[in-house]
């Protein structure tokens, strides 16, 4: 079930738009917002709220790279994976992430702490390799610099 | 040499907040447009600078505005877009976290050119600074009067909204980009019906780039023939560079449009990096042709890249050095396209993974002389004119001409069977 809050957000978004559907991603992204992630049944209670068929959400919901259709953890970290970060070795980052999650991409570390993805490039190239996490970006990411950097998030 | 774009961004890094946009003469381009001109001469004289859109394509800017139908009743749109997620592009981010009212003005002289009603900057969800001082930007443009209903007393009004996507390269694409909008999946649509009559909700939209509306109010107040002058060659203005990959300075700069790939790494970038050798680069992001040493002379502008067998794309390059792994570079590029590719026409969506593992198989030691071909094939089979977007054809140029400037690299790795870059990375 949608909660109120979710509820009242949602129906802000629909007075912006002239159809309702047109609101599908802006609700999926209240929704994870609350949620960390969207459910089977957060897409049932969209649909039904967009009257659009739960088809057709699960079909948005699935093509974003940052809608999560299964659960997360706490802190999203996304490893820049393209070609600038590539020849400045973003490699040896994801190597030394893996060592101290001890994860892989699309996982999530057992307490729930830390999910580890790629991402396309982060658009910081001139400092690259670069990797975000939550809200916060890091430039020129040195392989031991991580260890200090993963301290700050509980 | 000015710098119109970028010379009033802090180095700091710090955002040109509204009172200090004004103290440097913002919105005086906006008061001008109100007062004295009629919204068709705004888009002739956009159309006579001969400003060419920065996002990638090249079109005239001017053209494009003009084929609005200006009689046609209802809503019309405008949609800046700082979608930017092409690998090894990041000159938009400079102008979106640097000066965002230098965009807003823009925008709402190109809305008024095309007489939108409503107005929004669709920006990709990694840009978190560039989120806050937009939506900070928005709201002190419509507090100082320059958005909402009858802007500065005229007749003219506008809405704007900030959109932050949901992390997909094909939202960067114009019509992709107006389903995203739509809440919708982000997949390209038929044109004709061009997005100019039949766009966001069926209403007639223009799409602009970043870079491309930050410029129209340096042309409204100082004209054409300055804006042409600051150029090196035809192509009109200055251009935001950029260079990454093993280099002294990596970074960005905003230069005279035509500016050599030489001047451009040597001067600006630093040159390469001690121990490093140019191989080559792609001129204007991922999706453009490797240029190499013999082009080192050519000018970045949109003919003389073109001549050369590349595209300036967006300006930004990314640098190859003889460490890196050719394969392994091109590997790591039909990865990002196979992934974003969006599925929704089957050259693509079924010929770049392919491409994407037999690159892989190379890298492995496991290819075969025959891969090179399968390759060729995949670069006319994914070309220009057999998929329904640019994503494919796009994703093909650093493939052929790698195939073609790094043939030996390529041979190698079949004849040694393993990768001959002892440090290389998948
Ligand atoms: C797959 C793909 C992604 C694109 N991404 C962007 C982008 O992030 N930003 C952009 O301005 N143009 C992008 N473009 C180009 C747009 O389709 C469009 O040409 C451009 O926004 C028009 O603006 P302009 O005329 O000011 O250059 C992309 C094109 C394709 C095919
Ligand atoms: S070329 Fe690729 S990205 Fe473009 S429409 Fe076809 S499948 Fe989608
Ligand atoms: S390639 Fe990593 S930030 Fe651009």
């Amino acid at each position: 079930m949608l909660t109120a809050i979710e509820i009242e957000k949602i129906t802000h978004e629909l007075q912006q738009v002239p159809v309702k559907k047109a609101a599908c991603i802006e609700a999926l992204k209240i929704v994870q917002q609350q949620r960390r992630w969207i459910s089977d049944e957060s897409v049932e209670d969209i649909a039904a709220m967009l009257e659009m068929s739960t088809a057709e959400v699960d079909s948005v919901a699935t093509f974003y790279n940052l809608i999560f259709r299964q659960p997360v953890g706490r802190h999203i970290i996304l490893l820049c994976d393209s070609i600038s970060c590539y020849v400045m070795g973003f490699t040896a980052l994801r190597q030394q992430l893996q060592n101290l999650l001890h994860i892989n991409y699309g996982q999530t570390t057992t307490d729930e702490r830390f999910t580890l993805l790629p991402n396309a490039c982060l658009g910081t190239c001139d400092h690259a390799p670069a990797l975000m996490i939550d809200e916060d970006l890091y430039r020129d990411v040195k392989a031991e610099d991580l260890e200090k950097i993963l301290e700050k998030y509980s | 040499m000015e710098r119109p774009l970028t010379q009033h961004i802090p180095d700091s890094g710090a955002t040109l907040h509204i009172r200090e946009y004004e103290a440097v003469g913002g919105y005086t381009a906006l008061k001008k447009v109100l007062r004295e001109m009629e919204p068709a001469q705004v888009t002739t004289l956009v159309k006579d600078s001969k400003l060419k859109g920065r996002g990638g394509a090249g079109f005239d800017t001017g053209m494009k505005w003009s084929f609005v139908p200006m009689n046609m009743p209802g809503p019309k749109y405008l949609i800046a877009n700082a979608d930017e997620m092409e690998p090894g592009t990041f000159k938009d981010r400079w102008l979106l976290e640097g000066n965002p009212h230098q965009l807003l003005e823009g925008m709402i002289i190109a809305a008024y050119a095309i007489q939108a009603t409503d107005a929004f900057v669709f920006l990709r969800w990694a840009y978190k600074d560039a989120a806050r001082e937009m939506r900070r930007a928005i709201a002190d443009a419509y507090t100082a009067g320059y958005l909402g209903k009858n802007i500065l007393g005229s007749s003219f009004s506008l809405e704007m909204q900030l959109h932050t996507g949901v992390g997909r390269y094909m939202c960067g694409e114009e019509t992709a980009l107006l389903n995203s909008l739509e809440g919708k999946r982000a997949t390209p649509r038929a044109k004709p019906p061009f997005p100019q009559v039949s766009g966001l909700f069926g209403k007639p939209t223009i799409v602009n780039n970043v870079e491309t509306l930050s410029w129209i109010s340096h042309i409204v107040n100082k004209g054409e023939a300055w804006f042409k002058s600051l150029s090196y060659t035809a192509d009109g203005g200055t251009k935001i560079y950029g260079v990454s990959g093993r280099v002294n300075k990596p970074g960005a700069w905003e230069l005279p449009m035509g500016i050599t790939m030489r001047e451009l790494l040597e001067e600006h970038a630093g040159g390469m990096r001690n121990g490093y050798r140019f191989r080559g680069a792609l001129p204007g992001g991922a999706s453009t042709d490797f240029l190499t040493e013999v082009h080192l002379d050519v000018k970045m502008d949109f003919a003389g890249v073109t001549a050369a067998g590349s595209r300036l794309g967006t300006g930004t390059m990314v640098v190859l050095d003889d460490h890196t792994c050719p394969v392994g570079f091109v590997h790591n590029l039909e990865h990002f396209f196979a992934q974003e590719s969006c599925g929704f026409c089957t050259p693509c969506r079924e010929g770049l993974p392919w491409a994407e593992k037999i690159l892989w198989s190379l890298e492995n030691g496991t290819g075969v002389p025959a891969d090179l071909d399968l390759l060729e094939m995949h670069t006319q089979m994914l070309g220009p004119g057999n998929t329904f977007c640019a994503l494919a054809p796009g994703a093909m140029e650093p493939l052929q001409s790698a195939l073609k400037y790094f043939r030996e690299d390529f041979e190698q790795h079949i004849k040694e069977k393993k990768c001959p870059y002892a440090h290389h990375q998948h």
